[in-house]
């Protein structure tokens, strides 16, 4: 028995909304006669971490913006953190953040400059001290003073890690986190994030083509395919439902099934 | 205002400062447009006054106006020029998903064309004075009335740019550097609106820069500009207004579209 059948009606609703970070129901984009998305709907649980799978214009792109507010949706609803999206965005944008290689930061900026801003954008307390130990954990400290343009793929890779972290965010949405980064510098940043959302409870939402990595980082993975959800599961539920030894094979089997 | 919005408004202050404190090109920029037309204007006006009249006239009428017209090519280029650095940049799609409200991006552009404004006019006011002995303040705290006016065309026409870039993109960035000088010569700097054709002068005169001009003009001959003023006031109130509507529209056709990403990335 879990704690939620234990509660009463009115206060089951609130602590299944406590317990939910992202709830995603019936979303559609629209660009014309093109449909991005087509009535997707899921949930992810606080603490837990989702990856968004599919080939290159299955709406994986398209789902991150919605969730980000970046791009309204034609239907459905999203909530994030309990907050509506359509009504409230800038409250769960306070909470949430964002990280992708292929948004940039101010190039001319240095990296101590360019965490300042973001930590002023999102409010953050004593934000010198969160510099620092974003620095300290990230490997950035001897970088603060360089300008962020004059960094490493690598290098970039953390400053937008450190960037995305910056006001501790309760959900964290990673566009192909590791993607133009070296083996090395792709598993470290991986131990990190994994490091991180154990330390933190934070919910990560995650879209990658990168199946070991989802396989590694993944609680569930939604694979998405022409808009649609067409298969969910953890990796290991999805590696036995194909009858795959890998999540590569799965996305395989998906992604050609499509024709 | 809230001090949460004061303290977003302070981060992309604070982050084009930065940028202006590393790059000495860019502060340079701000002042040699003003520096150049205020020679060329400025020689042209003692040349006249050699030929066609006494020096405090053609001074006022065309150093004046020159002046005075920077500011709002200053105040225009301050505001969008700061919304381009963040495309160049590739950095709105992290601004458009942090909990920065769209018009405290505009106050903060707004906050940026007054400095980029004050920057790039001190050093025009002060050669003015030391090379054609024309210190435009003379004219009492009238003169302030007419740059705040000018500053706010330069803002709502500003604002509209932006609006179009988000509606159609970064190929209309363009826009920034051609639109203010489209509207020059109905704006009756050198010269009055009953100068221009009659089918200009309706056009001239919903632009609030025709009234300051009229203003200016009507203070150098010493009667009162008031009128114009009051006239150059409302009319930018009016073009405010009208223009936030469209940068809100602008602002929500880009999120139904999803230019706001291809803007970000």
């Amino acid at each position: 028995m879990t704690a939620s059948t234990l509660l009463a009606p009115q206060a089951k609703i609130a602590y299944e909304g406590a317990m939910t970070a992202i709830v995603v129901e019936g979303l559609s984009k629209r660009f014309g006669k093109i449909t991005a998305v087509a009535g997707i709907s899921f949930t992810v649980a606080r603490g837990q971490t989702v990856a968004l799978l599919g080939a290159n214009g299955a709406g994986k792109t398209t789902t991150l913006a919605m969730l980000l507010g970046l791009i309204s949706p034609s239907a459905g609803r999203i909530e994030i953190l309990g907050h509506d999206m359509a009504r409230a965005r800038f409250a769960a944008l306070a909470r949430m953040n964002f990280a992708s290689p292929y948004v940039a930061l101010p190039a001319r900026l240095s990296v101590a400059e360019n965490l300042r801003v973001y930590g002023h954008l999102y409010g953050v307390a004593d934000l010198s001290r969160r510099i620092r130990t974003l620095a300290d954990e990230l490997h950035l400290g001897d970088l603060l003073d360089r300008p962020a343009g004059t960094l490493s793929s690598g290098q970039k890779a953390r400053l937008s890690l450190a960037k995305a972290l910056i006001n501790r965010p309760e959900v964290l949405l990673l566009d192909e986190p590791t993607a133009s980064l070296d083996p090395d510098t792709a598993d470290r940043t991986r131990s990190w994030l994994s490091a991180y959302r154990a330390a933190s409870g934070c919910t990560l939402l995650l879209a990658s083509h990168n199946m070991a990595e989802v396989e590694r980082l993944s609680d569930e993975a939604l694979i998405l395919r022409r808009g649609e959800i067409v298969a969910r599961g953890s990796p290991a539920a999805l590696r036995a439902r194909y009858g795959r030894e890998t999540l590569e094979g799965v996305f395989l089997d998906v992604a050609r099934a499509a024709g | 205002m809230a001090a949460g919005s004061l303290r977003r408004i302070w981060a992309l202050v604070y982050r084009h400062t930065a940028l202006y404190r590393r790059s000495w090109p860019r502060l340079l920029d701000f002042a040699y447009g003003p520096l150049m037309q205020l020679l060329i204007w400025g020689f042209t006006a003692r040349f006249l006054a050699g030929h066609a009249g006494t020096m405090a006239t053609i001074s006022g009428l065309l150093i004046g106006g020159v002046l005075l017209w920077e500011a709002a090519l200053a105040s225009q280029l301050g505001f969008s020029v700061s919304f381009l650095e963040e495309i160049w940049s590739r950095n709105l799609g992290h601004l458009f998903v942090s909990p920065l409200r769209p018009w405290e991006l505009i106050a903060a552009l707004v906050v940026m064309s007054l400095l980029r404004a004050l920057a790039g006019m001190l050093p025009a006011l002060v050669l003015a004075v030391l090379l054609y002995a024309f210190d435009i303040f003379r004219l009492g705290p009238v003169v302030l009335l007419l740059f705040t006016f000018l500053a706010m065309m330069g803002w709502w026409v500003a604002l509209g740019i932006v609006a179009f870039i988000l509606r159609h993109g970064a190929g209309a960035e363009g826009l920034v550097w051609t639109v203010m000088f489209g509207l020059t010569p109905l704006s009756a700097v050198f010269y009055p609106v009953a100068a221009l054709p009659a089918v200009l002068r309706p056009l001239a005169l919903v632009l609030p820069s025709a009234h300051v001009f009229e203003g200016l003009r009507a203070a150098l001959a010493g009667a009162s500009p008031w009128r114009e003023i009051i006239a150059a006031a409302l009319l930018n109130l009016a073009w405010l207004g009208l223009m936030a509507v469209l940068f809100r529209w602008s602002f929500e056709a880009a999120r139904r579209e999803g230019a706001l990403v291809a803007l970000g990335e």
